[in-house]
């Protein structure tokens, strides 16, 4: 059986435009018309199949195609075409009752899990994994062998046996969909519980649940063939799978018998399938880019907002000395599903000064961290770099390829720390490694510079904290621990992307001072992206303002906070700081 | 994890009480043709009452299997009704097949779907990667028996490279076993192919984390990550999935033991369930739920021993 639980609970969310995406799929398409064709073959058996399925002929006997026989005969001399024809019945009836019988049990026993909650959640999720367990073709001839020959009875037991499968799909989903605001908000409005099931819950899940009947379906359709290979089908109407058995029989004369309901089922079953993989294309449209890269195609949905955001860019630039990094027109770029590029930079020019702290400002969106990403040579595989150049200490670096520099001359700290450890390994190992692989110290001597580190950074036990996992420390010690990480190559730049955001306050003004030490007593350069002016006001040298993915203004420190010339600047100042008299209005400033 | 082992334990009791209670009522209600066949079609009725309490198939249901149920404690499964054969024996006689063909197909399965679908992640939207998206969807599609039958037609009888049918123990022939078990391997690994689909979805959505880009940014190769991280935090989805795999194998070979004429714990099965052979059917039940259950506690080790997390509780 190969049915994905997880797959479809995190890919799969119903969202507008489905039925169109749906009916643009060539392949979707294709099943559809495909499985269509089987399901008018079934019902117009009567009238379409040549002969009668169930007449044996004796000079038909494991005969081939000939003109009275198209597909020629089987073992009983009985016509393979016509028998083909009437054998879609009893699969197509059989595939509808698991659908039927999974689709209640599932729907029902997941949503009951979810809305009840502990005792039935734990029952029901027991008697799930108790039922998954079990091999289901095994209780099925024991079935047979009590019973008899029942499609109806087998296919309603299959569908309880795989019903597990929807049931972990509905409770996972419904859970989801219970702590949503929407449904709050309708339980708040006074919305009985069952109305707000029907209508909220399942039209959120349903797209999921259509997809896994697809594939439960296709399964069904395979097990009743296997039974009915194994000659546990019905006797008395016609089967693909019963026509395979009997052609297994004679499969030395007549190979080719074999051959028609096999391939009558496979389209049959892969049609099904393909069907619930169209639905679900069409649900999550654009399978697989990275988390960055959607972060950066919401934000720009169309690709017109940055153009039309704002005029001209200003330069970061300085011509106080030799910059260790300079960047040049920068633009970068993600290509749409229109075939289009959205552009996320443009045309940004900044350098940073050795020992300076330079601070690129910016809501969420702006290309911030995009920018700082193309210096690392790390923005995601779908990212263009459409324009620019970049240099680090006079040489030129080729800003589309470069990974000479990171983790040696340049050092990254990251927004969520907690997110940026690998959480199987212990933080101690996760600091020696790199110092092994890159520095090239010996296993002892990566071992002490790690600890010497943690002590650094301000960690009281570096012994200790050395093999704890991730998972057991704070966000703010594992911040520290990431600092501690980029300070061990004695990086000449230091790329922090929101490096407290993520923090409670308390710790934020630590992780500040911290890195504020370690720029002074190693003067290091400090590139750090924030949207907050305290943290500006606090650390930076220079500020350099994006909006929709330019630089809007830059300057001193200083002269940002008394004398904003870009309106968007005084929009984020005012925003920012409770102080008024920061926010002075200057005459004679455009926009 | 004493505890844990404990709780594992008693759940394997009580999934096995609950999958041979459920054997038992449903074989329960086809008693009497069974004790017919096994007299005959000319015996009188007080031959049929004698054979019947001999079996102890005059008792309530509880009665019977309060009595199986004694008895199996102590290893003792009876035997089989028509050949007179101990159960244990004929299980063990069946096992040898069965495992050599799951076993190996889930090591081929295990290192053809982490290639494929570690490689299709590095790449995704490239060739291979679109290949096998079809050709995994294809594979998926065919119904195991009738691969399986393709399989004989073009490499038994049109090119006779390999043998139709038949099984060589391990022990005896090695070179033979592999022979004999070869097609039969290849079509279970090719209809379980969409695992690689998995794996695929699995490592990209690692790859996609932040903390890889943090160690990228430490001046790591992305071998090195790929290798030590990526692939390591993959695992714990597709190491369930692979788990889930063995147990619907080991009621999915039943069809390819046909194909192949096989002797394993699927053809008895099947012929027990048909012939109302209780005793040795719920002996198969057993051997299956055991199995089951070892394998779950293995997978659920190897979990543990990945995540520090479950391992550290």
């Amino acid at each position: 059986m190969s049915i994905e639980v997880e797959e479809l609970t995190e890919h799969t969310r119903s969202r507008p435009g489905a039925l169109r995406r749906f009916l643009r799929n060539p392949l979707g398409i294709v099943s559809s018309v495909a499985l269509l064709l089987i399901i008018v073959m079934s019902i117009a058996a009567p009238w379409l199949a040549p002969l009668d399925p169930t007449a044996p002929a004796l000079d038909q006997i494991n005969s081939g195609p000939n003109p009275t026989y198209a597909l020629g005969g089987d073992s009983a001399g009985r016509d393979v075409l016509s028998r083909l024809i009437w054998g879609g019945r009893s699969t197509l009836y059989g595939a509808a009752i698991v659908i039927v019988v999974t689709a209640i049990v599932g729907i029902v026993t997941g949503l009951l899990a979810a809305y009840l909650g502990r005792f039935t959640d734990i029952a029901l999720s027991w008697i799930s994994d108790a039922l998954l367990a079990i091999p289901s073709i095994i209780v099925l001839i024991a079935l047979y062998a009590a019973i008899g020959p029942y499609v109806t009875v087998s296919m309603v037991v299959f569908g309880l046996l795989i019903s597990p499968f929807l049931y972990r799909l509905v409770r996972t989903m419904a859970i989801e969909v219970k702590n949503e605001p929407f449904v709050e908000a309708a339980q708040v409005a006074g919305l009985g519980t069952v109305r707000i099931v029907f209508r909220h819950v399942l039209a959120v899940i349903r797209g999921p649940i259509i997809v896994m009947l697809a594939d439960i379906a296709a399964t069904g359709i395979g097990i009743q063939a296997s039974l009915e290979f194994l000659g546990l089908g019905s006797v008395n109407s016609v089967t693909w799978g019963g026509m395979v058995q009997d052609a297994f029989n004679a499969i030395y004369r007549a190979p080719l018998n074999v051959v028609w309901p096999g391939l009558i089922l496979t389209v049959t079953i892969a049609s099904i399938a393909l069907i619930g993989n169209a639905v679900r294309d069409a649900l999550v449209p654009g399978h697989g880019p990275s988390r960055t890269a959607k972060k950066a195609q919401s934000r720009l949905s169309t690709p017109a907002t940055a153009q039309t955001a704002l005029g001209t860019s200003v330069s970061a630039t300085s011509n106080a000395g030799e910059a260790l990094v300079s960047l040049r027109n920068l633009q970068i770029g993600y290509p749409t599903f229109e075939g289009a590029m959205s552009i996320v930079v443009s045309d940004v020019s900044l350098d940073v000064l050795p020992g300076e702290v330079l601070g690129l400002v910016g809501e969420s969106g702006s290309g911030k961290s995009q920018t700082i990403l193309s210096i690392l040579g790390l923005l995601p595989a779908q990212a263009q770099i459409v324009a620019g150049s970049m240099s680090f200490s006079g040489s030129t670096i080729d800003v589309r390829q470069h990974e000479q520099l990171r983790g040696r001359s340049i050092a990254y700290v990251p927004q969520e720390p907690m997110n940026n450890l690998d959480p199987l390994y212990p933080v101690g190992e996760q600091l020696a490694r790199p110092l092994r692989k890159v520095t090239g110290l010996s296993r002892a001597d990566a071992r002490r510079r790690a600890l010497e580190l943690l002590e650094r950074v301000g960690i009281r036990d570096p012994e200790t904290v050395y093999r704890l996992y991730p998972h057991q420390i704070s966000g703010g010690m594992a911040q520290r621990v990431l600092i501690a990480g980029a300070i061990s190559s004695e990086p000449q730049l230091l790329i922090a992307d929101e490096p407290t955001t993520a923090l409670d306050v308390t710790v934020q003004a630590e992780i500040l001072e911290l890195l504020r030490d370690l720029q002074r007593e190693r003067s290091m350069a400090i590139l750090i992206v924030t949207h907050n002016f305290g943290v500006v006001a606090d650390i930076c040298d220079r500020v350099a303002v994006m909006k929709g993915g330019r630089i809007v203004e830059a300057g001193g420190v200083d002269d940002i906070f008394t004398r904003p010339q870009h309106e968007y600047t005084r929009l984020l100042l005012g925003s920012t700081l409770e102080n008024a008299e920061t926010r002075t209005y200057i005459e004679g400033v455009q926009a | 994890m004493v505890l844990y082992l404990l709780k594992r334990l008693a759940s394997a009791i009580v999934l096995l009480v609950l999958v041979t209670t459920a054997t038992f009522a449903v074989m329960y209600s086809s008693s009497e043709n069974v004790v017919r066949s096994l007299v005959g079609e000319n015996a009188t009725p007080e031959q049929l009452a004698q054979r019947t309490s001999e079996l102890g198939l005059d008792r309530p249901l509880w009665e019977q299997f309060a009595s199986w149920a004694g008895k199996a404690v102590t290893g003792d499964f009876g035997i089989s009704y028509f050949t007179s054969e101990p159960v244990v024996v004929a299980v063990t006689n069946r096992l040898p097949a069965t495992l050599s063909l799951v076993i190996t197909s889930m090591i081929v399965l295990s290192i053809v779907s982490a290639v494929l679908g570690t490689l299709a992640a590095i790449r995704t939207g490239g060739a291979l990667d679109r290949t096998l998206q079809v050709v995994t969807e294809l594979f998926s599609s065919v119904p195991k028996f009738w691969l399986a039958l393709i399989l004989v037609i073009a490499f038994a009888l049109t090119v006779p490279i390999f043998p139709a049918t038949g099984f060589v123990p391990l022990g005896e022939d090695p070179l033979g076993w592999a022979v004999a078990i070869f097609l039969p391997v290849m079509a279970i690994v090719l209809g379980e192919l969409r695992v690689t689909s998995m794996v695929r979805g699995a490592v990209s959505d690692e790859l996609s984390k932040d903390y890889v880009r943090t160690l990228r940014a430490r001046g790591l190769k992305n071998s090195e990550i790929l290798f030590r991280n990526v692939l390591r935090n993959a695992a714990p989805p597709w190491l369930t999935l692979m788990s889930m795999k063995f147990v619907a194998l080991l009621g999915g070979t039943l069809v390819i033991e046909k194909v192949f004429a096989l002797p394993g714990l699927g053809s008895l099965a099947t012929n027990a369930a048909l012939s109302g052979d209780v005793p040795v059917l719920l002996g198969v039940v057993v051997a299956t739920v055991l199995i089951i259950v070892v394998v779950y506690l293995v997978f659920d080790l190897v979990q543990s021993w990945l995540n520090p997390k479950v391992r550290l509780q």
